[in-house]
C-alpha cells in the first residue's frame, strides 16, 4: 500500500474516535511539555549560575601565601608576607599560559567626599584587574601603568559607594574623596556588577593604582596576592602548574616540599556548581520523561483495544490482500501519527508553560533547540516502541480467524 | 480442452480441537474450469465453506495438492499468498464485509490500494467501472450504513470484481438478502458469468444453485455428486416478471 493511502487511512482512522485519540494523544502532550519545561528551567539556572560565575572574572587564578606560622600557632591564610613584587615580576613574564596579572593589596578605608562619608575596601592594582575581573567603565576612564608608577592619587569607584558619598546616577568623575585623609581624585564609575554567587556587593569597591595604595596608603613592602587569568579555561590547570613551578623555584623548595601558597582557581566553583545544576536537570528530566513514558503505555493500550475492536476490518484486508506487513504498518502509522502530532503540540504547550514559569516565578528560563529536538525524537521513539507490539499482533492475525471475529 | 482455473487433488483439512481432530475435507479432487458457474453445495457441516476458504488462499490444507491458475498454492508463504489473494481471487461473503463509514467507492478501491502498481487515477476508473457493472455508480458516495442489503452484497460483488480476478469466490452470497434481492444478486453473477469471469458459490438453496451451470455437493467431507445443470434458470428474465414488492417477497 502506498504511504500516501497509509496516511490517509490512518487520519481517518484516528478521526474516527476524536475524543480518543485525543485523550491517548494527552499523554504525550504532557509528557514533551514537561520535558521541554523541566531542561529550560534546568538550563536557566545552569546559564544563570554560569553567568555568576563568569561576572567574578574569566579564567580567574589567585595567588595567597599560605598561613604564617609563630611558634606553633597558624594564622589564617595569607597572613603571611612571602609574596614580594619580585615573585610577581617572575610569574608575569615567566609563564606563558598567563593572560593578564596584577598584585594586589586591600585595606580598608574611610572615604569622606562632601558631607558624606562611607567605609569601604580600597583595592590597589594594575590595570590589567579591570581584564581579569571584567569590570567595565561606565564613566570616565580607568588609570593607567604611568599612574602606577608615579602613585598617583587617582581612583575608579564602584556604584555602591558613588550612590552613598555622591547619590545614585551621579556623575562622580573629577571630584575628590578623601580616602583615610589622603585625597584622591575619582577618574572613573565602574559599570553596575551586581551581587556574586554568596551575596556578596561587588559594586562596594574603591580600585586605585597599585604603588599608590602599597606605598602612600599601607606603607608595606609585601603584596598580598597575585590576580592573574589564564588564557583560556582549558590553560587553567598549565597556568597554575606554570605559577606554582615559578613561585616554588623563588621560594627555594623541592618539588616534594609544600608550597608556602596557595593557588586558588575558579574552575573549581564553576565546576562544582555546573555538576550540581546538571544533575538537577538530569533529575528534573527524568521525572518528566516518566510521564512520556507513562504517555507511550496509553498509546500501546488504546492500540491494543483497537486492534481487537478492529479485527475483522483486518480481515477484511488481509481477505482482499493485505500483506502483514501492510497491517502492521497501518497500525503503526497510526500510533506514530498519535504521538508525532502529540510531540508536536507538546513543543508548543512546553514552550507556553516554560513562558509562564519564567514570569510567574521569576526563573530564569532557557530553552534549546536540542531540548525540543531530544523530546520530539523521544516521543516518535515512543511511539514506534510502543506502538509496534499492538501493530505486530495485528499484522500476525489470520485472515480467516480475523474474518470470524465477532 | 477447456482451461482448468482451480484443480484440487486430495485435498484434507483437519481442525484439531485439544485431543480431538476434525475432519473437514477427507480428499477432495475437483477441477473448474475458465467461465465455469459453479455452486457448492451440501449441509452444514459438509465441509463446504472450508473448500472455499482454501479455495480463496484464506485457509491452508492439512494435506493434499492445489493448483490455481497454474500456481501451486502449498508452496507459497503468507505474502505470496496475500498477494494471490490480491491478483487471482475476488471473495463475496455471507455477511458484506463492508467497511463501515467509507464510502462504497472506497470499498471498492480496498484491493487496489494493495496493488502498488496501480495509480491513484487508475484505481479511481476501475472502482468506477466496477461500481457501474454492479448498477451502482450513482451511490458510489454512501456509506455502508445508508445502503440496503442488496445494495451493500452488490457493492462487495463490485470489490471482488475490481482486481479482474480470474475467480470470484461467493460464500453464502445470498444468505442474508430476502428471495427479490436474492435473485437480483444471482442475475449480476449471471451477467458476469457470460462475460468469461468464472464465479464459484457456496449455497445451501437449491434455488439458488439453479441459476448456476454446475452444482457440486459436498457431504461428510467428500464430493457426493456433481452434475451439470442442464437448463439453468435466467435470473435477470425472472427479475422481469417479478412484481417489485408484495407480501411474499418480504421475509
Amino acid at each position: 500500500m502506498k504511504l500516501r493511502n497509509q496516511l490517509k487511512a490512518a487520519l481517518r482512522s484516528l478521526g474516527k474516535n476524536k475524543m480518543r485519540t485525543f485523550l491517548t494523544m494527552l499523554g504525550i502532550i504532557i509528557g514533551v511539555a514537561s520535558v521541554i519545561a523541566m531542561l529550560a528551567i534546568g538550563q536557566g539556572s545552569k546559564e544563570s549560575i554560569q553567568k555568576q560565575i563568569a561576572n567574578l572574572g574569566t579564567n580567574l587564578l589567585t595567588v595567597f601565601p599560605s598561613a604564617s606560622m609563630t611558634g606553633g600557632v597558624r594564622m589564617e591564610a595569607g597572613s603571611s608576607v612571602k609574596l614580594t613584587m619580585d615573585d610577581y615580576k617572575a610569574v608575569s613574564s615567566r609563564c606563558p599560559a598567563v593572560l593578564y596579572s596584577t598584585p594586589t593589596v586591600r585595606t580598608s578605608g574611610q572615604l569622606i567626599a562632601g558631607g558624606q562619608n562611607w567605609r569601604t575596601t580600597v583595592w590597589g592594582v594594575y590595570p590589567d584587574y579591570f581584564n581579569i575581573r571584567n569590570l567595565e567603565i561606565e564613566k570616565g576612564a580607568a588609570f593607567t601603568l604611568n599612574d602606577d608608577r608615579t602613585a598617583t592619587k587617582v581612583c575608579v569607584i564602584g556604584q555602591t559607594v558613588n550612590k552613598y558619598l555622591f547619590g545614585e546616577g551621579q556623575d562622580p568623575t573629577g571630584k575628590i574623596i578623601r580616602i583615610n585623609k589622603i585625597p584622591f581624585q575619582v577618574i572613573g564609575l565602574i559599570a553596575t556588577k551586581g551581587q556574586n554567587a554568596w551575596g556578596q556587593d561587588q559594586d562596594d569597591i574603591v580600585i586605585a593604582p597599585f604603588n599608590t595604595v602599597q606605598v602612600r596608603m599601607m606603607t608595606v613592602a609585601y603584596i598580598q596576592s597575585i590576580m592573574l587569568s589564564a588564557t583560556s579555561e582549558k590553560m587553567i590547570p598549565e597556568a597554575t602548574d606554570e605559577v606554582t613551578q615559578v613561585l616554588k623555584e623563588r621560594h627555594r623548595l623541592g618539588p616534594s616540599e609544600d608550597p608556602d601558597f596557595s593557588i586558588r582557581s575558579q574552575a573549581d566553583i564553576s565546576s562544582a556548581a555546573t555538576a550540581t545544576s546538571s544533575i538537577l536537570t538530569a533529575l528534573l528530566a527524568s521525572i518528566a520523561s516518566i510521564s512520556l513514558l507513562v504517555g507511550g503505555i496509553g498509546i500501546m493500550n488504546i492500540m491494543l483495544v483497537s486492534v481487537t475492536e478492529r479485527t475483522r476490518e483486518i480481515g477484511i484486508r488481509m481477505g482482499v490482500g493485505a500483506r502483514g506487513r501492510d497491517v502492521l504498518l497501518q497500525f503503526l502509522i497510526e500510533a506514530l501519527m498519535i504521538s508525532l502530532i502529540g510531540g508536536l503540540l507538546g513543543v508548543g504547550l512546553g514552550i507556553i508553560a516554560s513562558g509562564v514559569i519564567a514570569s510567574i516565578m521569576s526563573w530564569p528560563v532557557t530553552i534549546t533547540i536540542q531540548s525540543i529536538v531530544l523530546s520530539f525524537m523521544f516521543s516518535t521513539v515512543i511511539g514506534i516502541f510502543f506502538g509496534w507490539y499492538p501493530a505486530r499482533k495485528a499484522a500476525s492475525l489470520n485472515p480467516i480467524d480475523a474474518l470470524r471475529y465477532e | 480442452m477447456k482451461e482448468t482455473i482451480i484443480s484440487v487433488n486430495h485435498l484434507v483439512k483437519i481442525y484439531k480441537m485439544g485431543d480431538l481432530e476434525v475432519h473437514a475435507l477427507r480428499g477432495i479432487k475437483l477441477e473448474i474450469y475458465k467461465s465455469d458457474f459453479v455452486a457448492i453445495m451440501g449441509k452444514s457441516g459438509s465441509g463446504k465453506s472450508t473448500f472455499m476458504n482454501i479455495a480463496g488462499c484464506l485457509d491452508v490444507p492439512t494435506k493434499g495438492e492445489y493448483m490455481l491458475d497454474g500456481v501451486d498454492v502449498g508452496k507459497l508463504n503468507k505474502d505470496q499468498l496475500a498477494h494471490l489473494r490480491n491478483k487471482k481471487i475476488g471473495f463475496v461473503f455471507q455477511s458484506f464485509n463492508l467497511l463501515s463509514r467509507t464510502s462504497a467507492l472506497e470499498n471498492v478501491e480496498l484491493p487496489l490500494m494493495y496493488n502498488s502498481k496501480i495509480t491513484s487515477k487508475e484505481m479511481k476508473e476501475r472502482s468506477i467501472n466496477a461500481l457501474e457493472s454492479v448498477g451502482l455508480a450513482s451511490r458510489a458516495h454512501h456509506f455502508p450504513s445508508q445502503l440496503s442489503g442488496g445494495e451493500q452484497q452488490r457493492v462487495a460483488i463490485a470489490r471482488a470484481l475490481v482486481n479482474d480476478p480470474v475467480v470470484i469466490l461467493a460464500d453464502e452470497p445470498t444468505g442474508n438478502l430476502d428471495t427479490r434481492t436474492s435473485v437480483e444478486v444471482m442475475s449480476i453473477f449471471q451477467k458476469l458469468n457470460t462475460q468469461g469471469i468464472t464465479v464459484i458459490i457456496v449455497t445451501h438453496e437449491p434455488d439458488i444453485a439453479a441459476y448456476t451451470n454446475r452444482n457440486v455437493t459436498f457431504r461428510d467431507g467428500r464430493i457426493q455428486k456433481d452434475l451439470t445443470v442442464e437448463k439453468p434458470r435466467n435470473a435477470a428474465a425472472e427479475l422481469l416478471t417479478m412484481p417489485v414488492l408484495s407480501e411474499e417477497d418480504t421475509i
